[in-house]
């Protein structure tokens, strides 16, 4: 059979049986599993009295909740002690691989899967995150799920589906310099909407994509839900390959030739036939970052603020303009920012770190500003080290922290405060998001953060390059 | 094994509530600080909290504080309701608030999901068909509107609006399979069968 989408082959070599409902049920390969969304669905697996089908193929870690400034136990928060707790006795009773602060393995769940080759082409993935695409990057068909499914995937190993739609997004020429997969992402979901990608997937290729790094791949897969789509990948190929072999969980010296022949056989098949299909240019995407209340209320640094009436949405643009508290039409540029943090799920990895670096080296963060690098695990930590990049970040004037999800979502204590403005490599401008209600949050590249950390204002990183 | 299916749900009668706004977010729905309780139960406190409530506590002017929406059971709202974080906790809040059906323009796909998890159906009406509604409900509050699943429509005032709902969602209230588990579970041995045949469980 030709004409096929990745989507469809993996979909179909993972179908169970079409229920009732005519809904597919779904066997889920690998189930990753946070501190954050589990502890219901576990209480409901003892409930009646069931057990995991699958641990093997279940591992789960700590990220949302954990200090970043220091791992002491017991947490000074009662709250996060008890959900720590709750995950470790879960994990422990039920049999499950767990990587808690103690482990060389911990950090955030979509940077360890792939960063130990647990993540692999041609799978399917859960985990109760909206997040889960970025193992798309790898060819996986990767679900972000709430609780009550969570539960479901222990139990059975399986969900209950409805098919989903393939967008194949097309980034053709080639990026300039200072232009990053976040301004990909970003130009993408300005264009298509927030809920653009409702009922879709989104395939990614192009040349653009086609010399993306799989780090790159994984920071424009993590957004596709900030698009609407559940699910977002790029088709597999060598930097997939080269990228995986040797990582603690990929498949063995002896297997990899055959591994990769059976990844390459699930990529979509180049006559495939897609439900939609959309063309980008990559010289045309500058430096993006946000203005608004939204992911798509993007506007690329040289221009102006967009008039409400401008854009498909004046109502919401306004409630945005007036949570922000920026002038419409004046330039994005030059907005003074009080926070800066590097790190999340979208920006956490070496490629990031390094990139930030480089804008960093030899500068110092504005007085004004306080700034925060949180790697995205302890390996990508180690790692970062080891370049020296700490000392980098340290000398510039960044505080330097232990991996986790930090000030994208506020669960721990790295929050803003009051009316705050943040530059942020993290996924939401969400009212609300880092922790203060009434706090502003600007997304962008984490070259971008770095130099609006250093300049103390909203700045186009290709002058600091 | 579980006990089996959930409730049959086909019709939701009630009161109604409105939500104004396209694109409201489950960080606004729920925020994320009060996800670290490791239960459920107290979610219904917490709906657009920091939205209804100030620093201090005090209630301000939301249509969830407002007392001519007390006891709604049909929550209205505009486009890409639910949109972000894939927080079951905002379907909970709204579900242990009272809310059991949501009418809208359109919803975020994980959002949908979770609520069909629970049994709270997520509907769909057209944008001006929606103007109407809430400004019907913003006029009369104690309109009762009846959302029949079966025949796809939302009776109010004499009037009938069409809605949309998947089929499979449909069945799926209808029917009681959104608890899932012992569906699924049923099906182990065909589970078992296609784990034996993944090249990436089997040594490839």
């Amino acid at each position: 059979m030709s004409e096929r989408t990745l989507f469809d082959k993996v979909w179909d070599a993972h179908t169970v049986d079409i229920l009732p409902t005519g809904q597919t049920q779904l066997f889920i390969g690998l189930h990753l599993v946070h501190e954050v969304t589990s502890p219901q669905a576990f209480a409901m697996l003892r409930e009646a009295g069931l057990s995991v089908a699958f641990p093997e193929r279940t591992f789960a870690t700590a990220d949302h909740i954990v200090p970043t400034d220091t791992r002491a136990r017991p947490f000074l928060d009662a709250q996060a002690e008890e959900m720590m707790q709750a995950i470790e006795g879960n994990t422990r009773d039920f049999g499950i691989e767990f990587y808690g602060l103690d482990s060389e393995r911990q950090g955030i769940v979509h940077v360890i899967g792939p960063q130990l080759g647990i993540t692999q082409p041609g799978m399917t993935l859960a985990c109760g995150d909206s997040h889960t695409a970025t193992h798309g990057a790898f060819g996986t068909l990767a679900f972000g799920i709430g609780t009550t499914q969570v539960r479901d995937v222990l139990a059975t190993q399986c969900l209950a589906m409805e098919k989903l739609k393939v967008r194949r997004i097309n980034i053709t020429g080639a990026l300039s310099p200072g232009v990053y997969a976040k301004d990909v992402i970003l130009a993408i979901i300005r264009r298509l909407g927030v809920g653009g990608g409702k009922g879709y997937a989104y395939e990614y290729g192009g040349t653009v994509v086609d010399r993306m790094t799989m780090d790159e791949r994984m920071t424009v897969c993590n957004m596709s839900i900030e698009g609407g789509a559940l699910v977002g990948y790029v088709n597999p190929d060598a930097t997939t390959f080269n990228f995986l072999r040797g990582r603690t969980f990929a498949p063995p010296a002896e297997q990899f030739e055959r591994a990769t022949n059976y990844w390459l056989s699930m990529a979509s098949d180049p006559d495939a036939t897609y439900d939609d299909q959309i063309e980008m240019d990559g010289p045309a995407i500058e430096p993006t970052v946000t203005w608004g209340i939204n992911p798509g209320q993007a506007t690329g640094i040289s221009e102006r603020l967009p008039l409400p009436e401008e854009l498909p949405d004046p109502a919401g643009a306004q409630r945005a303009y007036q949570h922000m508290g920026f002038t419409p039409g004046t330039p994005v540029r030059g907005i003074p920012i009080d926070v800066a943090f590097v790190g999340s799920c979208t920006n956490s990895r070496l490629s990031d770190l390094r990139a930030a670096a480089q804008v960093a080296k030899g500068k110092h963060v504005n007085p004004r500003v306080r700034a925060i690098v949180v790697p995205g695990s302890y390996g990508v930590k180690a790692e970062a080290e080891k370049e020296g990049l700490d000392q980098i970040f340290r000398d510039a004037g960044f505080e330097w922290r232990a991996a986790g999800c930090s000030m994208c979502l506020a669960m721990n204590p790295d929050q803003l405060h009051g009316r705050e403005l943040c530059a942020s490599s993290s996924n939401r401008n969400f009212i609300g998001r880092q922790g203060s209600p009434e706090g502003r949050t600007i997304l962008m590249s984490p070259a971008m953060v770095a130099a609006a950390a250093i300049s103390g204002q909203i700045s186009d990183v290709r002058e600091f390059l | 094994m579980p006990d089996g299916l959930g409730s049959r749900i086909t019709e939701i009668s009630g009161t109604a509530l409105p939500i104004r706004g396209n694109d409201i977010d489950t960080d606004r729905i729920v925020p994320a600080r009060y996800l670290k309780e490791v239960t459920f139960d107290r979610m219904g406190e917490y709906p657009f909290f920091d939205e209804r409530f100030d620093a201090n506590g005090n209630p301000r002017p939301h249509p969830f504080n407002d007392p001519k929406y007390q006891g709604a059971s049909i929550l209205l709202a505009n486009a890409n309701f639910g949109s972000g974080s894939s927080r079951e906790h905002a379907p909970q809040a709204l579900y242990r608030f009272g809310i059991h059906a949501i009418v809208g323009e359109s919803f975020a796909a994980i959002f949908t999901g979770n609520s069909l998890a629970i049994g709270l159906p997520t509907v769909t009406v057209s944008h001006d068909d929606m103007e109407r509604l809430m400004a019907a409900v913003e006029a009369k509050p104690e309109l009762k509107l009846s959302l029949d699943l079966s025949e796809k429509c939302l009776v109010f005032d004499g009037g009938v609006i069409p809605v949309e709902v998947s089929e499979m969602a449909r069945k799926s209230l209808a029917e009681g399979y959104w608890d899932s588990t012992s569906t699924l579970a049923a099906n182990m041995p065909k589970v078992r069968q296609v784990a034996a045949r993944l090249p990436y469980l089997n040594g490839f």
